[in-house]
């Protein structure tokens, strides 16, 4: 099975977000980042299974500049075979998506895996259109995902429940939690991921579909008005005549 | 002309309102397009939030999302729309990216907002945590909006429903089984919550959430490690990396607030915090906080809910 895995970073969890002064981008400074969680997590893990019992290997892709070079190493010490990186700041999903579809164009995966979102911007948008853009068939949201002959079951997220789906490979598939669980990388993955070589690929010419202008922080809440834990009757009244939420 | 693609397998929900309201606030003439089943006379009810003409595909069956997109984009091009609106839904984020690449139409998902003076639209980014304001520079344009992101408006009027035969092909997933828990309000788009976290010490313990869910008609929810270690189930898990939700009011009991949760819920319009401890960072997000025990603070909040309830009728 030759597989290929859409790894793109994300600020740590925790990370306070903040953005320039003229709100135009987000501020870098003292972020820590990941690989985003849905790619490596469950995409990138359930790739390295399928692998292992199905014989083949797992390429690891991102749009990204140098820096990005050491999520990529994470995912290559988690197991991953070889690892490009398209050599371009990640613009718009459609941009990112193209860029990737024209590298998988020529190379006959048998399985393109992407996460559910980035929990940056929450798109949910490359991996639909990089089945779009190849023809492929594309199951989004997939929880469980098997491998048997040429077809692929997958359980997907569904409005309050679950569909069982099957289809040919090749083809493209987001991943969402349930899918597999974390792997920590252990040291030897670590130490022999440290010094692979990664292969750099010039950016095809795409435009931008969509551009962010600026960026905003919610407002902050005023503070919270506490009710007696014996007087609740207060807090229905409060929420029907002050909040009118019920 | 803008283009509405509305999901009706189970009736008018509310999220098919919200978006035809969108809708016509972006313009006069809306064209809804659907599939399915529902009767004529449910779908004509989209003229009251103001759709000029619905047309139903009945031979498309939502499981087939591939025939989905071919209808969406036969239809856009039948009606010669230049924009398409969803609800940002779990139909529309396997349906929208691909016509998006289809139609060069630029897409912009999780909408809260009509587009600004600059003709940018607002989304939540970082999982809630921040709002970013996204242009569109394609002649075409698609648009998912969040659910509860704006409340259906009547406006009276209106419209007729057209059969449709858009010829579209038959895709490639085969859809083997359908599992469903009957009756339950999903949770996306729900206007209550009520949620729970690791404070309720086990799963035999829901039954006062579910108690006062019932009571207020709300949906149930839970914090991550509740989902993780099974007392509840996974589609009710909130927060960055589950379910994000803006209900009317959510009510959090047994939950610490971390970053990452909040970050699924803090688009609530109102929040409610029951947490025994008072230092609980959940407490700096909320309008109204109690601090109490869950076990003891719960019952009584039913016991006030249904008091008020029978007092209303
Ligand atoms: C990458 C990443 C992603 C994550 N994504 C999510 C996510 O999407 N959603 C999510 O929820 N979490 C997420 N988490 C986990 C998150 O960091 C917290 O660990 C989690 O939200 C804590 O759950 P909790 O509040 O139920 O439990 P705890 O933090 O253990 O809090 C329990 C709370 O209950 C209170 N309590 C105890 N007894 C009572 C009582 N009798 N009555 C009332 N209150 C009581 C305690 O004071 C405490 O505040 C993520 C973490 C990471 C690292
Ligand atoms: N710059 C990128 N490089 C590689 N893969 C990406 C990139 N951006 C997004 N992806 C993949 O597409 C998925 C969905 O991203 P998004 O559409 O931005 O929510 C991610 O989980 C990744 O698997």
């Amino acid at each position: 099975m030759k597989i290929l895995v859409c790894i793109s970073k994300a600020p740590d969890t925790t990370s306070k977000i903040a953005f320039t002064s003229d709100k135009s981008s987000f501020d870098e400074n003292g972020v820590q980042f990941i690989v985003n969680p849905y790619d490596e997590w469950y995409a990138l893990v359930r790739a390295l299974e399928l692998k292992e019992t199905n014989g083949g290997n797992v390429t690891i892709i991102t749009v990204g500049n140098v820096a990005d070079e050491t999520i990529m190493r994470k995912a290559l010490a988690i197991g991953a075979d070889d690892a490009v990186r398209i050599d371009s700041d990640p613009k718009d999903a459609y941009n990112t998506a193209m860029q990737i579809a024209e590298y998988a164009k020529g190379q006959s995966f048998d399985l393109i895996m992407v996460g559910k979102e980035t929990i940056n911007y929450n798109g949910s948008q490359v991996g639909g259109m990089i089945s779009e853009a190849l023809g492929l068939p594309f199951v989004s949201l997939a929880s469980k995902l098997d491998f048997l002959g040429n077809k692929l079951t997958l359980e997907r997220e569904i409005a309050g429940g679950i569909q069982v789906v099957e289809v040919d490979t090749p083809a493209v598939i987001s991943c969402a939690k349930g899918m597999a669980e974390q792997r920590i990388p252990n040291m030897r993955g670590i130490m022999a991921a440290r010094t692979r070589q990664l292969t750099v690929i010039p950016p095809i010419s795409v435009e931008e579909l969509t551009s962010y202008v600026s960026y905003d922080l919610p407002p902050v809440k005023s503070s919270c008005k506490i009710v007696s834990a014996d007087n609740m009757d207060e807090l229905v009244q409060l929420l029907h005549n002050e909040a009118k939420v019920i | 002309m803008i283009l509405v693609y509305v999901n009706t397998d189970n009736g008018l929900s509310k999220a098919s309102k919200e978006v035809v309201t969108y809708a016509k606030k972006l313009g006069d003439s809306i064209t809804v397009i659907t599939n399915g089943n529902a009767p004529n006379n449910v779908l004509s009810e989209l003229g009251q939030y103001g759709a000029s003409k619905v047309l139903v595909d009945r031979s498309v069956s939502t499981d087939d999302l591939q025939q989905l997109i071919d209808l969406v984009a036969y239809s856009a091009e039948a009606t010669g729309a230049n924009t398409i609106i969803f609800s940002h839904d779990l139909v529309s984020k396997a349906v929208a990216p691909r016509l998006s690449v289809r139609l060069k139409a630029g897409l912009v998902s999780g909408a809260i907002d009509i587009p600004n003076a600059e003709g940018a639209i607002r989304v939540n980014v970082f999982s809630g945590k921040a709002f970013g304001f996204v242009k569109v520079n394609s002649v075409k344009k698609i648009v998912s909006l969040l659910p509860n992101s704006f409340q259906p408006e009547i406006i009276g009027g209106n419209c007729s429903v057209e059969e449709y035969s858009s010829g579209a092909l038959k895709g490639r997933v085969k859809v083997l089984a359908t599992k469903k828990p009957e009756g339950e309000i999903p949770l996306p788009e729900a206007d209550l919550v009520v949620s729970a976290g690791r404070g309720l010490k086990g799963p035999e313990n829901w039954g006062i959430i579910e108690d006062l869910a019932k009571s207020l008609g709300a949906a149930t929810a839970c914090s991550r490690p509740v989902a993780d270690i099974g007392w509840r189930p996974h589609h009710e898990h909130v927060g960055q990396t589950g379910v994000a939700i803006r209900p009317n009011l959510y009510i959090a009991a047994g939950i610490s607030g971390a970053i990452q949760h909040l970050a699924g819920v803090n688009g609530s319009k109102v929040i409610v915090v029951i947490n025994t401890d008072q230092e609980a960072p959940f407490f700096k997000a909320a309008d109204y906080g109690v601090i109490g025990d869950a076990f003891e603070v719960l019952p009584k909040l039913t016991e006030a809910v249904n008091k008020f309830k029978s007092s209303q009728n």
